[in-house]
């Protein structure tokens, strides 16, 4: 197959950035995305130009390092699916795609089609510890923790971090993303003591870092390669509320 | 307060003040409906709602803390959220990652239908004061301004497509304030989002069946 692909290029995150023009020839469909994009910049380094920057680590689905929007969607036009894990049978021969960073306030550009994500891990950080006991490891069944919530925390944990929530949203709101964080937490019997807590000062800090405000446009959960819900973001609205008439 | 100072505890106010309007309007459609009943009912119907103090002054300080809570918070989401997005993408979301048109422009039909809501009160709140007497009773006759008003073919077809944009607007408001609110389940969730659709329709076909009727049948 033969790409022509129209690539987001930008020196660092003062500079304006413009698009330019590629084509990516002998293409094959097993070809992932990102796989794609490695033959296009061995080309340009064989030419003596600058390889097109974008952040990957794992590629296979896991690691929430690929990021960039693919004619307009997060990750590209697949549902449940990570920019590295998107194969180019997705595309037909000639098409143009169009290929952008994540944008957001709180992620700005660091070069090309890599963006800076510190934002989400410092949501992450004001979320504190969690408060276990020491001594030796307890027995694994000391703590009941029923069937249905681990499944509702282990399918809230499944978020990488990816940030495509915030890509997505037409707002730059980062509530998917946290009330995955949150939910995870509070399905644990282990989350508890520190649950309104952590609550109050993740929203806050996710506030502070410029996200925007959270619309139910539902854009971040059709984004979100992990499928990570809405309901989450339900849930810590409740939990949110709770909480700060509780607090003291 | 923390509640107001931050992002989620503003949204519910502002769902909850949108939810309040959300009530209003089917309550205000249902009495429109009076006008299939003739003149007399019609007007009869107005005459009780202003006659009654308590209930027109409660009603009308609620629905004004809403609107100014809905709208004011409205604003200032809709600035910080522009300014969260500095830039747009050369492209638009498509296919299974669209969000829906209505959620998308919030923002642009709640200001149209705020100025409607104004344009509204001017001319009938406000407008002309025509009299008319049952028996003994005296009291305004709404009915005649309504036919007057809407005989007018520009104005129906402007009411009309502020009505649309209202239905639009609800459409995506009547069932989003229970996930801002925290209801969210999967059996629920989806009942919740047919409900709202057939809320927000059943309003503006009500709200519309008034002019269409006053146009086509009473227009002098
Ligand atoms: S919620 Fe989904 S889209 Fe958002 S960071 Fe987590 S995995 Fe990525
Ligand atoms: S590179 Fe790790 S998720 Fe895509």
């Amino acid at each position: 197959m033969k790409m022509n692909l129209k690539i987001w290029r930008q020196k660092n995150a003062n500079d304006k950035g413009h698009f330019f023009n590629y084509q990516a020839e002998n293409v094959s469909e097993d070809m992932s995305f990102l796989e794609m994009l490695d033959v296009v910049n061995q080309d340009l380094v064989k030419q003596g130009e600058e390889a097109i920057e974008f952040d990957h680590d794992c590629r296979e689905g896991i690691c929430g390092a690929c990021s960039m929007v693919i004619n307009g969607n997060a990750h590209g036009p697949e549902r449940s699916t990570t920019t590295c894990q998107l194969h180019m049978r997705s595309f037909k021969d000639g098409d143009t795609i169009t290929i952008e960073p994540f944008r957001a306030k709180a992620f700005p550009v660091i070069k090309d089609l890599k963006v800076d994500r510190t934002g989400l891990e410092k949501v992450i950080e004001a979320g504190g510890y969690i408060s276990v006991n020491t001594g030796n490891a307890p027995d694994a069944h000391s703590i009941i923790i029923p069937k249905e919530d681990a499944d509702l925390a282990f399918v809230a944990a499944a978020c990488i971090g990816c940030g495509a929530c915030v890509a997505a949203c037409q707002n730059s709101s980062a509530m998917l993303f946290t009330s995955a964080k949150i939910s995870h937490m509070a399905h644990l019997p282990q989350g508890q003591a520190e649950r309104q807590r952590r609550v109050l000062s993740m929203v806050q800090k996710m506030d502070e870092l410029g996200f925007g405000n959270c619309t139910n446009t539902g854009a971040c959960e059709m984004a979100c390669p992990k499928d990570i819900s809405l309901e989450n973001i339900a849930l810590m609205n409740r939990d949110f509320m709770k909480a700060s008439l509780k607090h003291r | 307060m923390q509640i107001l100072n931050s992002s989620i505890g503003r949204k519910y106010l502002m769902g909850l003040a949108g939810a309040g309007w959300t009530l209003f309007v089917a309550g205000h459609m249902a009495g429109n409906l009076f006008i299939f009943a003739g003149p007399e009912a019609f007007n009869r119907y107005g005459h009780a709602i202003v006659s009654n103090k308590p209930l027109l002054f409660g009603t009308e300080i609620f629905l004004v803390t809403c609107l100014l809570i809905h709208v004011g918070l409205g604003l200032r989401l809709t600035l910080e959220n522009k300014k969260a997005k500095p830039a747009k993408y050369a492209k638009k979301a498509v296919n299974a990652k669209k969000p829906s048109f209505a959620s998308q422009t919030m923002a642009y039909h709640g200001t149209i239908i705020l100025f409607f809501i104004i344009y509204h009160l001017i001319t009938f709140k406000w407008g002309p004061h025509y009299d008319v007497t049952y028996g003994t009773e005296t009291m305004r006759d709404l009915h005649r301004l309504v036919v007057e008003v809407f005989s007018e073919p520009a104005y129906v077809a402007g009411y009309v497509f502020c009505l649309v944009l209202l239905g639009i607007h609800l459409s995506h408001g009547a069932s989003s304030v229970f996930q801002t609110i925290g209801c969210n389940h999967p059996r629920y969730t989806p009942v919740i989002k047919k409900l709202g659709w057939i809320y927000a329709l059943v309003v503006v076909v009500g709200f519309i069946s008034q002019p269409i009727y006053v146009f086509f049948n009473l227009r002098g």
